[in-house]
């Protein structure tokens, strides 16, 4: 076989290899799905149903319509699944990293950016699978989306999901230690999540604080979330979706620098014997 | 020749921890890197694997170039690290299909590999079992199998007894002094002494720079390897 096609079928059974080994590990924890669906659906069916009265929600794109707070925070809540799982495949690289796995990987003759990138949509995949799940959930609790709506969400999904993952593989090129790791969780997913338009619309932060609003506006995350609100109603917000694919850009970048053997050791603790 | 190593340089910071370090491996030899804890083996280790370069010296594997042609000297190497790279709650097939993968093979030639790999160190009849049934000195000896899955010219050992009982410590030991007998380019870093042998080749390393590199009966004399091994690490202070 020439050279290049046998480095092209190298590169693609290595690809194959990275997602297959995510998807049977996802599968192989059952709690992990379960965990994954528990927390959105607490937020929809508990904190949801708390604040519809004390939330009045007015006609704002893409809804054409007077919405319930259930309907306005479903899209947040299946960004938080993408965050809580960018975030999760992260540790699990930095787990990798203390075991030994991540050094087999980044060994192979496969292009690290490559495999790298792999990593990232073998993690995206696992997103989308626990967002159509919950998706599936809340249709059964009465919101439902329009059926465009459903497969127009998924290529969101995934641009959000890499986007997030790639912030997770930065942070994780950084994070030396697992014990680091939690501390980063409270400064990241938090102020992430609540800096956001996940749980209450950019206006109503505004009546309340445009400092916030203006923190709000420029996390990659709102961006994220509105790329999903408006797919998800089958429409295309070009703003979020041109924010979300520079964000995901400068995060991988600065990932595979982070990554990048010549920047020093970064696949382990330092020297040992 | 095999394995190059030339005027190798690393620094954390400040700190020196590899200094001018080179030698040589032949093909089918067994060469024990032989220093106490500190003396750089896991820096030299993370350069040998490209886990980070090295900004002097020249590393080459089987006439490849780690730093012009990274892909082409990684694929020949087997690399066994000091930390266990199995994923535990996946088969034995798995991991080792895994790792096929990361080498670029798939389809019925890795799961030929897989299955000949398995056999040769009689675990084929456990390839559904998940790693975690195995002891620690199966899964030693599944890495090992691992390393070797894509043929590579060079096998690296990085300290791959530490936390095995002392039977399976020397079975393993065995295990890969056959392996370089069968024409297999062996590189097993070390600071346990009974783990070499009088024909093996020592290259021993200490703060960072090469104080010996001859054979291990050359260098202990009529001491024991320990005595000797203590003697020039203490005397180089």
């Amino acid at each position: 076989m020439a050279e290049p096609a046998r480095r092209t079928q190298g590169a693609r059974a290595a690809f194959a290899a990275i997602l297959t080994r995510e998807m049977l590990r996802f599968w192989g924890q059952k709690g992990r799905l379960v965990a994954a669906l528990v927390r959105p659906l607490v937020w929809l069916l508990v904190f949801a149903a708390g604040f519809r009265a004390a939330l009045g929600l007015s006609i704002t794109p893409p809804y054409k319509t007077y919405i319930t707070y259930e309907t306005y925070i479903v899209p947040g809540l299946l960004g938080m699944i993408c965050l809580f799982n960018g975030m999760q495949s992260s540790l699990g690289l930095v787990y990798d990293r203390e075991m030994g796995s991540m050094r087999l990987l980044l060994t192979s003759p496969q292009p690290r950016w490559w495999l790298l990138f792999g990593k990232l949509v073998a993690g995206a995949l696992v997103s989308l699978v626990q967002c159509a799940a919950f998706l599936a959930l809340a249709a059964v609790w009465g919101v439902r989306a329009p059926l465009a709506g459903y497969l127009l969400v998924l290529p969101a999904l995934v641009l959000v999901s890499l986007m997030l993952g790639a912030l997770g593989l930065l942070l994780s090129s950084v994070i030396r230690q697992l014990e680091n790791f939690a501390g980063v969780m409270n400064f990241v997913i938090f102020p992430m999540f609540f800096l956001s338009s996940a749980l209450y619309p950019l206006w109503k932060m505004a009546e309340a604080s445009p400092v916030l609003a203006r923190a709000c506006a420029l996390n990659p995350f709102t961006q994220g979330v509105e790329l999903i609100r408006f797919a998800l109603y089958a429409q295309l917000n070009p703003a979020a979706l041109g924010w979300t694919l520079l964000a995901g850009a400068v995060f991988l970048g600065l990932a595979l620098w982070g990554y990048d053997p010549a920047r020093g050791q970064t696949a382990g603790k330092g020297p040992g014997g | 020749m095999s394995l190059q190593v030339e005027g190798l340089g690393y620094r954390y910071g400040a700190r020196v921890a590899l200094e001018k370090v080179g030698f040589v491996v032949e093909p089918g030899s067994f060469c024990a890197l032989l220093g106490p804890n500190g003396a750089g083996k896991s820096t030299l280790f993370g350069l040998l694997t490209r886990l980070f370069t090295a900004p002097s010296g020249h590393i080459g594997v089987a006439g490849f170039d780690m730093a012009r042609t990274p892909r082409a000297a990684l694929a020949r190497l087997g690399v066994v690290f000091q930390q266990p790279t199995l994923d535990l709650d996946l088969t034995l097939r798995r991991n080792l299909l895994y790792f096929a993968g990361l080498q670029g093979l798939s389809g019925p030639d890795a799961r030929t590999r897989v299955d000949a790999a398995l056999d040769r160190i009689g675990l084929a009849d456990r390839a559904a079992e998940q790693v975690r049934a195995l002891s620690g000195g199966q899964r030693r000896r599944l890495e090992i199998a691992r390393a070797l899955l894509h043929a590579p010219s060079v096998l690296l050992l990085d300290e791959p007894t530490v936390g095995l009982d002392a039977a399976s410590r020397r079975a393993i030991t065995a295990h890969v002094h056959d392996l370089a007998a069968q024409g297999l380019t062996v590189l097993w870093a070390t600071h346990l002494t009974d783990e070499v042998a009088d024909a093996d080749r020592l290259v021993l390393l200490h703060r960072g720079r090469v104080l010996a590199d001859t054979t291990a009966a050359a260098f202990r004399g009529k001491r024991s390897l320990t005595d000797a091994f203590l003697t020039a690490t203490q005397a180089d202070g």
